[in-house]
């Protein structure tokens, strides 16, 4: 039985875009997020891959309503949360943190980490302040850090480090939901690695979910256990990570997968990467149809840019958005642009 | 750009009243009476009535603001004095120019030195021109502009009597009774009111300069044209300089506008007849439709520096669209 | 095939208010005309002073350098400035991490691509312009004539990369020195770049140096492998045994520590801690406060860059015993193995 934590339905953010000499009026929307739905189960981590543009991060944003949401429907533990106000939305607050992508912005470089990591105690009135200044402590020794630096200021430490501060933050009050916003991509490699793993353990002892984004497919395999292809503002495909990784059916997951380079001579010098043409469109004026149509190797005419593809079941667990999805992988170019049927499968 | 100007001239009206109304508002809420004031120092009732009804004191308010604006905007004008009876159009027109004089001369100034120190203190940060470039700056930041005028009054002017100590000439034209006019008496009144307000724009240049060369010589584009194998001059020339002077355009045309509004201090030290001087004594004698006409004509300049210098902007940054 | 670069025991030292920061210390390889060298190394490594030390980019005032950059013979350390910028853009063109930052905003990107030309050759502004819309073509860019008379915010950063590539290679140097040029590209973007600058190299003959921290990078184009750890080399060989059997115990936490699309891994190898400041290295080997194999004297002495006795290509600075070194190398692979269909 699959428990779950996190539903969306229909999500979708459009920013107007607006003209006018006096009275602004919208005259047409970046479609940052359309239409989108998912599950996140409880004490699962759902990993959420695309490129810059792709609406990943103003998903996360809609999701812990820093952002309002054009429309949809936002289920958190069984509580629709999608139109709750600000003082509604405070007792849930607690259960949903976020952890960012820039450990120097993102801490405030005038406050002592203490005070950092307790805030979220204060605000959420746990306690007294010694009891609070405790639990940073204990905070602060759980991600791996010295709870002797309690008083230090967030420029005395490292890249690494910052980030440490940013989950012991996030896992102050106990959340129940953790969204990453690409918590890796500004660190070293070697960095890197610690704080994945330090993740990972967090998750296994306090039974934490997460949503994790991130453009890169290496780390988004190695800490996801599902994994959301997004492609400008939909989502192209949803599978488990293995599953996702071997058996790719979006012709765009498939083009992601082969542009990787592989840190094995070997494996990546024996494959020909799939490379995509040209740049991904503009949101403001998404393509019709399929959104990745332009550049799909398996574009139809008449099929793939005249109606919108609908997530179809194409294995376990593993949906699709494609009429044409892939037979098998890995595949050349030459195979990918064959499509034996030009009527869609649905 | 036909859409931006449209909405920038929407602005500026939005602006001006609301800058005129605060002028009105900030006037009656000062304890004189004008009409009072017009009478002398024993006024008879009859006398503050009479003026009163005169300058129209005797209705209320917000019927004297409108008044005001009709007048403006009809017959384009910005009344009469209340102590002298002198059309304010013509007595700002006639100060303007000293004030103008001041202004842009200065800033001519203030750029001829600004530049060189600026950029060649960037380019050899913690040399001797630099350090001695940052002390200037310190001083020219720090010193009252009041104190360089007098300094250099007495100074220059009074001991070694090198040029007038006050006073204005005319550029060309001069007036009736005018002692000196053309060009030469013009210029050699102007050096010391010139320098003494110069001097704090010309320091505030030199570390803006400084810091905006510094700034784009960091940038990868200039080491993209030194990888390329450009010498450092063309280095210079086309891709620091260009670059780094986009901000000091804005400055300098905001800081021209708002300067043509009145130079005060300036004025008031070496007796020119400029528009910051006419401010100061319109204050003294509660005259509202010389302080209004005063800055109505500011706000003007403002408004209208800032369009230039947005207009122009757009023409040098080829980043920047006005729409 | 000629050596084209020879870099010897370089070494460039910043003075800074805090000190003297060791930028480089001592780095040597070679690279063969038409070949690729990839440099690999975390940030702060020093894998890009490396490089603008070969270019004379470093501040004059504040960078010193010693040993030896030899091009085709002629060491650059020693050239004039006059010498440098004929040698720049000419025989040695270089482009950068950031595609947004690298072109000049306020110039047609035409104008830029002419200018490098007028620099190096005596032809006119019309057939510069010319060359340099074949130049714009060659890398990709649709309708070149046209967006020639562009500036660069109205381009995506792929293609501002493109632009880059087209500004350096329209001299046609021998040598392409790139600074992670994919870095800051999306994986698209960065296979399109990739497959673009392997396909000039294929046309041109032009070697490249190529600076990532991004191993699959290195895996996908390089020749030859440096990996730099803390302002010196790790290891070097050439790309198939670094892989293979790599030597050095960095290059093992390296591979360990990398996610892999290929592979399942249960858990990442973690190198411990975070790179020296190198305004004062740890005495000894760099890599002795983080390394798990430390023993006393990687704590007293540098280790130097040697040749493995089995392979002289295979150039490590570890002071480990072979035995245990083939033993390691063998269990770091073994744990992100994965079967080769």
């Amino acid at each position: 039985m699959v428990d779950e934590l996190l539903r969306v339905e229909n999500l979708t953010k459009h920013f107007p875009v607006s003209r006018g000499i006096v009275f602004q009026k919208q005259v047409a929307a970046v479609k940052a997020v359309d239409d989108i739905s998912f599950t996140v189960n409880r004490g699962e981590t759902l990993g959420v891959v695309g490129e810059s543009g792709c609406g990943k991060s103003t998903m996360a944003r809609c999701i812990m309503r820093l952002l309002d949401l054009t429309s949809g429907t936002l289920t958190f533990e069984g509580q629709n949360i999608s139109r709750l106000s600000r003082n509604e939305m405070r007792p849930i607050r607690r259960e949903m943190m976020m952890i960012f992508q820039d450990p120097y912005a993102s801490l405030n470089p005038r406050k002592r980490v203490g005070f950092i990591v307790g805030e979220a105690l204060v605000v959420h009135n746990t306690g007294t302040d010694a009891a609070i200044k405790r639990r940073v402590q204990e905070l602060l020794e759980v991600v791996g850090l010295n709870p002797e630096h309690y008083n230090r200021f967030p420029h005395e430490f490292s890249g690494g480090q910052r980030q440490r501060i940013g989950i012991a933050r996030a896992l102050a009050v106990n959340p129940k939901l953790i969204v990453c916003d690409e918590p890796v991509s500004a660190l070293d490699v070697s960095v890197q690695a610690q704080i994945l793993n330090l993740l990972k353990d967090l998750q296994k002892e306090f039974g934490l979910t997460y949503i994790f984004i991130a453009h890169d497919l290496n780390v988004v395999r190695y800490i996801s256990d599902r994994v959301m292809v997004m492609y400008l503002g939909k989502i192209a495909e949803v599978a488990g990570s293995a599953e996702l990784y071997a058996r790719p059916k979006h012709p765009y997951t498939g083009a992601l997968l082969s542009a990787v380079p592989i840190p094995d001579p070997r494996l990546g010098r024996a494959r020909k990467p799939i490379v995509l043409e040209g740049d991904v469109p503009n949101p403001i004026n998404p393509p019709d149809g399929c959104r990745f149509h332009p550049r799909c190797p398996r574009f139809q005419e008449g099929v793939c840019d005249a109606s919108i593809p609908e997530a179809v079941d194409v294995g376990t667990d593993h949906t699709a958005s494609c009429f044409f999805p892939l037979g098998h992988w890995p595949m050349t170019l030459e195979e990918m642009q064959r499509v034996d049927n030009p009527t869609p499968a649905s | 750009m036909f859409r931006y100007l449209i909405r920038r001239l929407l602005w500026a009206v939005v602006l001006f009243v609301a800058v005129t109304m605060v002028t009105y508002m900030i006037f009656f809420v000062i304890p004189a009476n004008p009409a009072r004031l017009a009478c002398g120092q024993r006024a008879t009732e009859e006398c503050v009535r009479n003026a009163e009804a005169r300058l129209g004191l005797d209705r209320p308010i917000p019927v004297q603001y409108a008044k005001f604006l009709q007048r403006l905007v009809i017959d384009r004008s910005l009344g009469q004095s209340f102590t002298n009876r002198q059309d304010i159009n013509k007595t700002i027109l006639d100060a303007a120019p000293v004030t103008a004089s001041l202004v842009i001369g200065g800033a001519i100034l203030w750029m001829l030195v600004a530049l060189p120190i600026g950029i060649l203190s960037a380019l050899r940060p913690r040399s001797l021109l630099d350090r001695a470039a940052t002390v200037f700056v310190l001083f020219g930041i720090s010193l009252p502009v009041v104190w360089i005028g007098l300094v250099l009054q007495y100074v220059v002017g009074y001991r070694l009597a090198w040029t007038p100590n006050a006073g204005y000439c005319d550029f060309i034209d001069p007036a009736e009774f005018a002692t000196c006019g053309g060009p030469v008496d013009w210029a050699y009144h102007l050096i010391l009111p010139w320098i003494t307000f110069a001097l704090l724009f010309c320091a505030i240049y030199v570390r803006m300069i400084r810091a905006n060369v510094m700034d784009t010589l960091g940038e990868d584009y200039v080491r993209t044209a030194r990888a390329k194998g450009a010498p450092e001059p063309q280095v210079m020339r086309s891709h620091v300089l260009r670059n780094a002077l986009l901000p000091v355009v804005t400055m300098l045309g905001m800081d021209i506008g708002i300067a043509l509004g009145g130079a005060i201090f300036t004025e008031a030290i070496f007796g020119l007849p400029g528009l910051g001087r006419l401010a100061v004594q319109s204050l003294n004698t509660f005259d509202l439709p010389m302080i209004q006409g005063t800055v109505v004509f500011a706000t003007l300049c403002i408004i209208v520096f800032n369009i230039v210098v947005d207009v122009a902007y757009a023409f040098i940054d080829p980043r920047i669209r006005l729409d | 095939m000629a050596t084209l670069l020879e870099v010897e025991d370089l070494r460039t030292y910043f003075t800074t208010d805090d000190g003297i920061v060791k930028a480089v210390d001592g780095v040597s390889f070679t690279l063969k005309e038409g070949k690729t060298l990839g440099i690999v190394g975390e940030s702060g490594s020093g894998k890009s002073v490396t490089c603008l030390t070969i270019m004379g980019l470093n501040s004059k005032k504040s960078a010193t350098s010693k040993g030896r950059a030899l091009f085709r013979g002629e060491d650059l350390l020693q050239a004039s400035n006059q010498r440098l910028r004929e040698i720049r853009g000419n025989d040695i063109a270089m482009i950068f991490q950031d595609p947004m930052t690298s072109l000049n905003p306020v110039h047609r990107i035409g104008d830029q691509i002419v200018e490098g030309i007028l620099l190096h050759r005596d032809v006119s502004k019309k057939e510069a312009r010319r060359r340099a819309i074949d130049a714009l073509k060659e890398v990709g860019i649709p309708r070149a004539d046209r967006r020639a008379d562009d500036y660069p915010h109205q381009f995506s950063g792929g293609m501002r990369q493109r632009v880059m590539i087209a500004m350096a290679l329209v001299n046609e140097p021998s040598l392409l020195i790139a600074d992670e040029p994919t870095t800051a590209l999306d994986v698209t973007t960065q296979a399109q770049i990739l497959e673009l600058m392997h396909s000039l190299q294929r046309d041109y003959g032009t070697a490249i140096v190529m600076i990532t921290h991004d191993l699959g990078v290195v895996a996908e184009i390089a020749d030859d492998v440096v990996v730099m750890y803390a302002a010196r080399i790790a290891e070097r060989a050439p790309v198939g045994k670094l892989f293979e059997e790599p030597l050095h115990p960095y290059t093992w936490g390296l591979l360990g520590s990398l996610p892999r699309l290929e592979a399942d891994i249960d858990r990442l190898v973690q190198i411990p801690g975070t790179p020296p400041s190198l305004l004062s290295p740890p005495r000894g080997c760099r890599f002795n406060p983080r390394c798990p194999y430390v023993f006393d004297r990687c704590k007293e002495e540098m280790p130097e860059l040697v040749a493995s006795p089995r392979d002289s290509e295979h150039l490590q600075s570890c002071f480990l015993d072979d035995v245990t070194k083939q033993r390691e190398a063998e269990r770091t692979l073994a744990s992100f193995a994965t079967e080769v269909p």
